[in-house]
């Protein structure tokens, strides 16, 4: 194999394992932040209990996330050098940046989320959650920041030619508010907050069908699922303005994302199929009109399909075709369990219904499946640019860097992820087996004195 | 931001070093407690002491790491690719290593069955101990000098990274944040686990200087371009004598019982070394042997002023605010180690 098919394997890989965890310190970050202010407001010793059961689930992904994600910083350097020379300039500020204000924020407040509880005050120990939180998603600002620049590049000009050239930032706000980044970044977090939402549902809907820890579970589901529906909904909304700005700014990859070979106006939405590359024809079942009106507002609006653009230049159609329809039914999928579990949890009968608490059970999978297709697609569908309409990837990788070396590195982090996989599920499946401690139903330290709770004894 | 006639390039290169400085010296200590864990440590309740001991505060002293990586990135593009692309092998080595040793610390405590613990044990302790050395290997390179091509890229091989200068570099590395770390630990632990760290520290602080002294010759011997600068300024060699007096304060303060001036001292001489380390080398980030001429420097690798002046207004946003947090958190953890509910 290629060092260059070795090297794309391997970035995938990686990134893949590491965008397990992410999502979930993000989504499971804002909850913790709603339910210590929910204890924080009402005293109720139950949330007390969630508080500490979630931040032990908590402090296990960032675990994980953090050892993973140093691979990432330093994968650019290590496998792909003259692309790390060409955008240095623009892309290496984006990832300096998350260091400075995003993960030493939530590493610093991590030591107090963890290990604070009895050192410092409520309130303070409110505060560097609420940190902890927000430098999470400082560190997904930053980030998509850097990868949005790579799909629409912005604010830059080229200096230098041939293989001395590279880009130079003009306008650092420019660069930073290209014309992706945001409706990436609000649909990547939307994405995330599912991630951790649905994980406390499924938690909380596996309890009731075991019957244990009915309070505790109830109270999971009903904050989980409130956040899941919300969640969802804007999952939706955010996906649909990212790809208008697919439409607009990357028109071969919504081409791919349809399958969508001519140009048109009334261009069909094909909801599912499969795309015959080698003939240049799409199959499958599909609705007139809507993609055009769904990218551009008018069912009469032109497409821009792929035969503008030249074969060598196209993504693999048929990959990214059913990565992205895998997302977009896995989204409408959770708007439609959001639904029904809060209708039933309305009605009262969601303890009864055997078949909701199931699929919620695994409704965690949903969100996983979806982020990374969802990244996939966006990734591969970018092909063959790295930096779009100005590097092909193939031109990106280091020059010093053997096959054997990629291959060598490979098998290491496959092991080593295969390990860390493995644990992670049994560590998981143990603390949710192992169930809330009924200890921490009593505040103790800080948090009783703050409260006046010692002196009259815990409930 | 206009920085008018900032010498931007310098600048950064000084920045660049402070941040792999603080690295060094916080990281440092966490690794050193690694190298010692399974020697020093032998009872299950005196590792869970020694992981707590650090618990709070590793993660925080590893993003200077990742911080020093992304400023590499964005101020030295060209470093950035050349090191990491050339050191392929030994990077790929050190960040496994780095990855088994943030997990150990986390699962270790998760399952009470000795097996378990003693392989996690394992994988903390050789973990720390294998990045203490790589990255003492790497130093040791780009004090060297690495053979590099026309376009700046790395023209060796893995094996001739290899050569004595450099590892004994790593030796010294591990034995410098073995040192460090059981200083840190005496800070933390008290009573019997304390009298047990105390015997590890004198040995150390032998080992290191004895390697210190060696390196130190080696240098002055093999590696001229180093001494070339130390030569034209005598007055950096009162850095170097600054440095063994910190490090012999170090015995004297722990003699008297106090050990946050003995931590100090060591944390002090850290300091020295890289001002040393940073004085040599300077204005060459990646020095070429054998053709100086192709060295890269903070001239020539650099990033546009453009982008140097728009980090530097964002390292002077952002670095104030995380030492006044760093600093509260350490504050919040100060003391000796406790082990209750919360700890690992
Ligand atoms: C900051 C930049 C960045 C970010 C946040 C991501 N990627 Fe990406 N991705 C790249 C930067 C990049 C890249 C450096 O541009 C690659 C490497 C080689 C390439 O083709 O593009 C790439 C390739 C790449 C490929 C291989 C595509 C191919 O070779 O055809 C996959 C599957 C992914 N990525 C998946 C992901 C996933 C699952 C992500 C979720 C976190 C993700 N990427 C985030
Ligand atoms: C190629 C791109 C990426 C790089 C270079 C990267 C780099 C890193 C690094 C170095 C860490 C560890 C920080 C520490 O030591 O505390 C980390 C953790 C993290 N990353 Fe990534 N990352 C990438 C992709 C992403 C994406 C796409 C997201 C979210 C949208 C993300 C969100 C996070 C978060 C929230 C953490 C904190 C640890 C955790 O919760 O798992 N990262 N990342
Ligand atoms: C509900 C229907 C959805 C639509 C219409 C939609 C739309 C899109 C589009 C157009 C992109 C590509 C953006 C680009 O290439 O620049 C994208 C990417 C992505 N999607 Fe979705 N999506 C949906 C559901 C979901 C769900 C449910 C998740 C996860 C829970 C998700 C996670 C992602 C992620 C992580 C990316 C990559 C980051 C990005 O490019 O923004 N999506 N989505």
């Amino acid at each position: 194999m290629s060092v260059l098919l070795l090297s794309r394997l391997q970035f995938a890989l990686t990134i893949t394992f590491h965008y397990l965890y992410p999502p979930l310190s993000i989504g499971l970050g804002i909850l913790l932040v709603v339910i210590e202010a929910l204890w924080l407001i009402t005293r109720n010793p139950l949330y007390h209990q969630m508080a500490r059961y979630w931040t032990k689930v908590f402090a296990l992904t960032f675990a994980i996330g953090v050892a993973t994600g140093i691979v990432m910083e330093f994968e650019f350097g290590t496998n792909w050098a003259t692309y790390s020379r060409y955008v240095g300039d623009v892309f290496g500020s984006a990832l300096a940046a998350e260091g400075i204000f995003a993960f030493f924020l939530e590493s610093g407040f991590l030591a107090v989320l963890l290990f604070g509880w009895d050192k410092v005050g409520p309130k303070m120990h409110f505060f560097s959650t609420c940190m902890v939180a927000l430098g999470a998603h400082f560190s997904a600002v930053w980030i998509v920041v850097a990868n949005s620049w790579m799909q629409t590049p912005a604010g830059f000009h080229i200096v230098g030619t041939g293989l001395n050239a590279r880009a130079e930032v003009t306008d650092f706000w420019a660069m930073v508010f290209n014309p992706s980044s945001m409706q990436r970044l609000s649909h990547t977090l939307s994405g995330a907050w599912q991630a951790g939402a649905w994980l406390m549902v499924s938690v909380g809907a596996w309890y009731l069908l075991r019957r244990r820890h009915r309070e505790f579970a109830l109270a999971s589901v009903r904050i989980g699922l409130a956040f899941a529906l919300f969640a969802s909904l804007l999952t939706l909304l955010t996906g649909h303005k990212s790809a208008e700005g697919v439409a607009k700014n990357q028109p071969e990859k919504l081409a791919a994302f349809e399958g969508l070979y001519v140009t048109r106006t009334h261009a069909p939405l094909t909801l599912f199929g499969w795309v015959d590359a080698k003939n240049e024809k799409t199959h499958g079942y599909a609705i007139p009109g809507l993609l055009s009106w769904l990218a551009h507002g008018k069912t009469s609006a032109k497409v821009t399909g792929l035969n503008e653009t030249a074969p060598a230049d196209r993504p693999p159609v048929n990959f990214t075709f059913q990565l992205f329809h895998l997302m977009v039914a896995v989204g409408f999928t959770m708007i439609g369990l959001a639904l029904w579990a809060v209708w039933a949890l309305w009605r009262g009968s969601l303890e009864r219904s055997r078949v909701l608490l199931w699929l919620m059970t695994f409704a965690v999978l949903g969100p996983q499946i979806a982020n990374q297709a969802g990244w996939w697609a966006a990734e591969v569908g970018r092909q063959p640019w790295i930096v779009y309409h100005l590097l092909k990837t193939s031109a990106a990788l280091s020059a010093v860097v053997t096959a054997n070396e990629v291959v060598a590195s490979m098998v290491m982090f496959s092991l080593v992820y295969m390990l860390l996989f493995a644990v992670f599920v049994f560590l998981l499946n143990d603390k949710i087996q192992h169930g809330p401690d009924d200890s921490d139903l009593n505040p103790a330290g800080k948090w009783a004195l703050g409260f006046g709770l010692k002196s009259k004894g815990a409930k | 931001m206009n920085y008018g006639s900032l010498d931007l390039n310098t600048v950064w290169f000084c920045l660049v070093g402070v941040l792999f400085t603080g690295y060094v010296i916080l990281d440092g200590f966490d690794l050193g407690v690694g190298v010692i864990h399974l020697f020093a440590a032998k009872k299950d309740e005196d590792r869970r002491v020694f992981i707590n001991a650090i618990g709070p505060v590793w993660d925080g002293n590893e993003v200077w790491l990742v911080t020093g990586g992304g400023a590499l990135f964005a101020a030295f593009p060209a470093v950035y690719a050349t090191v990491f692309s050339g050191f392929y092998l030994a990077f790929m080595a050190l960040l496994c290593a780095l990855i088994f040793r943030a997990v150990a610390i986390e699962f270790r405590s998760k399952h009470p069955s000795p097996r378990w613990r003693a392989f996690w044990d394992g994988g903390f302790a050789l973990g720390s101990g294998v990045s203490a050395l790589l990255i003492g290997v790497a130093m040791g390179n780009i004090a060297w000098g690495i053979p590099l091509d026309a376009r700046g890229e790395f023209a060796g091989s893995f094996l001739g990274m290899l050569h004595p200068y450099a590892l004994m570099m790593g030796v010294t590395t591990v034995a410098l944040f073995a040192m460090h770390g059981s200083i840190y630990l005496l800070l933390k632990t008290e009573g019997e686990i304390q009298a047990r760290v105390r015997r590890w520290v004198n040995p150390l602080i032998i080992a290191f200087i004895l390697c210190y002294v060696i390196v130190t010759l080696a240098t002055l011997l093999y590696v001229p371009h180093v001494t070339a600068a130390f030569r034209s300024e005598p007055w950096f060699f009162v850095v170097a004598v600054a440095v063994v007096l910190a490090i012999a304060n170090i015995p004297r303060e722990i003699n008297v019982g106090k050990e946050f001036y003995a931590f100090l001292s060591s944390c002090a001489a850290m300091f020295g070394l890289m001002v040393i380390f940073g004085i040599g080398s300077f204005p060459n980030l990646v020095f070429s042997n054998p053709n100086p001429e192709l060295s890269l420097t903070a001239f020539n690798a650099s990033s546009s002023q453009k982008t140097l002046g728009i980090m530097l207004t964002i390292a002077l946003i952002g670095v104030p605010v995380v030492i006044a947090y760093t600093a509260s958190v350490y504050w919040i953890f100060r003391g000796k180690v406790k082990l209750d509910k919360t700890s690992y």
